[in-house]
């Protein structure tokens, strides 16, 4: 008998059929993975299945029997556990605290009891786990571990993991999978969701991949080679990626010497003594989990904070203290990980979107602007990055990830960089599009611009940079070559590695024994 | 069954609807309004909304109305396409008219017109320094607008009744809490010699026009609407904040206390303890019903200056409370904001059968 059963599934939302009669079908004991792009409907379903959502008609087997899930907490009770993608924890409690918030009464009475329960769950699993310690002292790998024994600690039928490895180092991921294959060896079932094929290959038994609201295709990770269930993802007419030339950078465009800084959110990472150059031609790629310090350190370089003058070097001229828009007058542009609400402005047009960041290219003349020039500017953007929209006047809001993505890099681009810095490129970008865009890096760099890309994406930065490094903790790793450095290096280097012997690494390696 | 549903994309029909449909339903419940005070509602919002305006002195009036609000709003508009949320605009107002009737009432013996034009910027500028303390507050100790501005209309008010009832009383006054009358010179020039309206509505027109200017063609203005979408994008661009909450605050000063002066050495021609019957707060609600747009707000500044005409009409009348103005004004800023919903939602009809929560149900929407 098959655990959970799915027939014919549909939810509409305003605008848009997220599910469209899907069918899924996981067995006892079964990984079962979920596949597809962003926006193919991964998320309605669980959520359906979870009990978020309400769908509009479907059937729902539970182990054999019709049912209908009522919400988050009848899911639980039901043996259904999820771990969303985004954490539900409160940052200034401990570990066991977190945990008992989400436990019915009688169980979380006990504090000491709950305690001793959660180091039991965690140590069977290979997860440590202190339960005493507050979350924010956590690294995102162990407050992962707090979600998933949250989980186990009801009698759990069925885990649902939405993209849980996008916030992993590589070392953490191969933990995470011995975890995840011992639960399944117990007979729980595993709903596991992703758009990263080797790790689909690697760990699950079963697969079922969605696109635009419908089911593409089932098939064995086992049998099927990566390639193939891409193409069941993205479609027929979408060319799938690609490799480039390696190539060694010419002059130093981007000198960071010794920068510290520290800034007045306690929350943010502080920069230490961070060192980095970068040179014209060339790719250069920061790996590293979220929140160590990429945010940051884009800030700094963007100006939208500033430092001592001569802690950062563009062609030779202190820039540390300048202004963002004196920056990019030197020759800098920049690509926020932030489309909608900082790269563009969501309510605003295209038009006026072109406008944001491209002032000093002549589009403002004495305090006034040249409208003819914006929309000219505007124009080529749309034309010569294929940006799909409803023209120049369209919200930047009603535009996809991707094509939004494509009109800001294109923005930024045209602006002729010296340098570039670039935050998650195609973070959440149709496949189509992060090909173009990758292009785009890469004819950038090839007529001589330095270019920073910052990414969590592994697969990505060894396809386009040319060197790599890692960041954790504020703290850069050394930087090496792209062919020289294998990825269970840099996976060390993410998870802090690289420091000096007098700093133990406290925050660092959180290794699922 | 009625449900409300998030459209996909702002309405753009209906944020132009909005407003028309706020004054249908403020007519409508005006008109109940006045029918169970025992009145026809019918003749009773024909005195209040037409009557006003069936002769040549009456639109010139309205005119006089729409002067000081028009000055105001738009003086607002460029704070609240900032996202300052500025309350103030009274305060200015009033500081404004102390300021230029102080300056007026040192040339009580002026002969030519040009006393006019120290008294004119002087009152301009009291207006941008009372202004300009919100925008110290906000800028340098993070202080709420919301808050100090409000406070700041009542220092505004209680300076006002300081100086009248002490040093800028009228010694040969009787005693009245009155300042001298200005000079002839010292009072802006009207229109036409039979009616009350002054050169002040020119002072409107050319701020709704500058500003206009300003906020649809210049890298200043731009910077302003940015900065009221999305701030973090006004960051990232690399837009001075401080420097523009300063600039829009001083503007929106400076005008508003234009219109004060513009009132007290116009219509008013003394300074007295109400100069203002609420214009600097009617203007926000001008500037909403506006839609933010130097269009409208003209047209809802015109339909706000009619409401304290309408509200003095059915106290002559019907022997009504003048209050009735402030009625309407709240009925029109209430149905508008409730209006306004529309525009990002929608109303759908839900058939019964599919509010029970059924999944196995096959019947789609």
């Amino acid at each position: 008998m098959n655990r959970l059963a799915l027939t014919g599934i549909c939810k509409q939302y305003p605008g848009c059929m997220a599910n469209d009669g899907v069918d899924l079908t996981v067995g006892e004991g079964e990984i079962h993975a979920l596949l597809g792009e962003n926006g193919a409907g991964k998320s309605t379903l669980m959520k359906i299945i979870y009990g978020v959502v309400k769908p509009d008609a479907g059937a729902f087997l539970w182990e054999g029997k019709p049912i209908t899930v009522s919400g988050p907490s009848h899911a639980r009770r039901l043996g259904i556990g999820m771990v969303f993608q985004h954490f539900s924890l409160f940052e200034t409690l401990t570990v066991v605290e977190n945990i008992a918030l989400s436990l019915p009464k009688a169980q979380s009475r006990d504090m000491m009891a709950l305690s001793s329960r959660i180091s039991d769950v965690s140590q069977h699993y290979g997860m440590a786990l202190d339960p005493q310690r507050y979350v924010h002292t956590l690294s995102v790998g162990e407050q992962q571990r707090v979600e998933i024994v949250r989980c186990l600690l009801q009698d759990i039928k069925l885990l649902i993991l939405d993209e849980p490895t996008s916030v992993l180092t590589p070392q953490e991921v191969k933990g995470l999978f011995a975890t995840l294959n011992q639960l399944a060896s117990e007979g729980c079932s595993i709903l596991f969701i992703s758009h990263k094929l080797d790790e689909v290959t690697e760990l699950c038994h079963s697969a079922t991949i969605l696109r635009q609201g419908k089911v593409s295709g089932h098939c064995d990770p086992q049998q099927v080679s990566s390639h193939d269930i891409a193409r069941l993802m993205v479609g027929d007419d979408t060319p799938l990626n690609q490799d480039y030339q390696k190539v060694e950078g010419g002059s130093v465009v981007l000198d960071i010497a010794d920068l510290n800084f520290k800034s007045d959110d306690p929350f943010a990472c502080e920069i230490k003594q961070l060192h980095l150059k970068v040179k014209s031609g060339e790719i250069l790629g920061i790996a590293g989990v979220a929140g160590n310090g990429q945010d940051e350190l884009m800030r700094l370089l963007s100006g939208e904070e500033t430092t001592s003058a001569d802690a950062i070097r563009l062609l030779n001229k202190n820039i540390g203290a300048l202004e963002p828009i004196a920056r990019r007058q030197l020759g800098f542009a920049f690509v926020p990980e932030e489309r909608l609400g900082r790269g563009a402005v969501p309510d605003m047009s295209l038009e006026k979107n072109t406008l944001l960041s491209s002032a000093h290219l002549g589009l403002v003349k004495n305090g006034w602007i040249n409208i003819e020039k914006v929309k000219n500017l505007g124009q080529h953007i749309l034309d010569k990055y294929k940006v799909k929209s409803a023209g120049l006047h369209a919200q930047a809001k009603s535009l996809s990830g991707g094509n939004l993505q494509k009109f800001i890099l294109g923005r930024e681009i045209e602006q002729d960089p010296k340098l570039l810095a670039c935050s998650h490129p195609t973070w959440g970008v149709d496949i189509g599009a992060a090909v173009l865009i990758r292009h785009a890096l890469i004819a950038l760099r090839d007529k001589g611009a330095a270019i920073i890309v910052v990414s969590e994406d592994i697969d990505e930065l060894y396809q386009i940079c040319d060197r790599l490094c890692a960041i954790c903790d504020g703290q850069l790793s050394p930087i090496k070559n792209t062919q020289d450095i294998n990825i269970e290096q840099l996976g060390q280097w993410m998870a802090g590695q690289f420091k000096s012997s007098d700093q133990p690494a406290v925050t660092g390696a959180p290794e699922y024994v | 069954m009625f449900k409300l549903e998030k459209r996909p994309f702002d309405s753009k029909v209906m944020s132009y609807c909005s407003p028309l449909i706020a004054l249908v339903l403020t007519l409508f419940f005006g008109g109940l309004l006045f029918a169970s005070l025992g009145h026809n509602p019918f003749e009773a919002l024909y005195t209040f909304f037409i009557m006003p305006l069936s002769d040549a002195y009456g639109l010139t009036e309205l005119g006089m109305k729409v002067a000081p609000l028009l000055l105001c709003a738009m003086g607002l508009s460029i704070c609240f396409k900032a996202k300052i949320w500025n309350i103030g605009a009274e305060g200015q107002f009033i500081m404004g008219g102390l300021g230029g009737g102080f300056m007026a009432l040192q040339f009580l013996n002026a002969e030519s017109s040009w006393v006019l034009l120290p008294i004119l910027l002087f009152g301009a500028l009291c207006g941008l320094a009372w202004a300009g303390l919100a925008a110290l507050l906000k800028t340098k100790f993070h202080a709420n607008e919301i808050l100090t501005t409000i406070m700041l209309n009542y220092i505004a008010l209680n300076a006002l009744l300081w100086g009248v009832h002490g040093p800028l009383k009228d010694p040969n006054g009787f005693n009245f809490p009155e300042s001298a009358m200005f000079a002839d010179a010292a009072i802006l020039p009207l229109l036409h010699q039979d009616y009350r309206l002054t050169i002040a509505i020119f002072f409107g027109l050319f701020a709704m026009v500058a500003i206009w200017t300003l906020l649809s063609r210049s890298w200043l203005g731009f910077q302003i609407q940015v900065l009221g979408e999305d701030k973090a994008a006004a960051h990232y661009a690399g837009f001075k904040e401080n420097k523009l909450v300063w600039f829009a605050l001083l503007m929106c000063g400076a005008l508003a206390g234009l219109a004060g002066v513009s009132e007290v050495v116009g219509p008013i021609g003394q300074l007295i303890p109400y100069i203002s019957p609420g214009y600097g707060y009617a203007a926000i609600i001008v500037v909403f019903l506006g839609r933010m747009h130097p269009l409208g707000i003209l047209l809802a500044s015109m339909l706000m200056g009619l409401t304290y005409m309408g509200g003095e009409m059915v106290q002559i009348e019907m022997s009504l409370p003048k209050s009735i103005t402030g009625l309407f004004q709240g009925m029109l800023l209430f149905f508008l904001l409730a209006s306004d919903l529309l525009i990002s939602y929608r109303i759908i009809k839900v058939k019964k059968e599919n509010t029970n929560q059924s999944a196995t149900a096959s019947s789609a929407v």
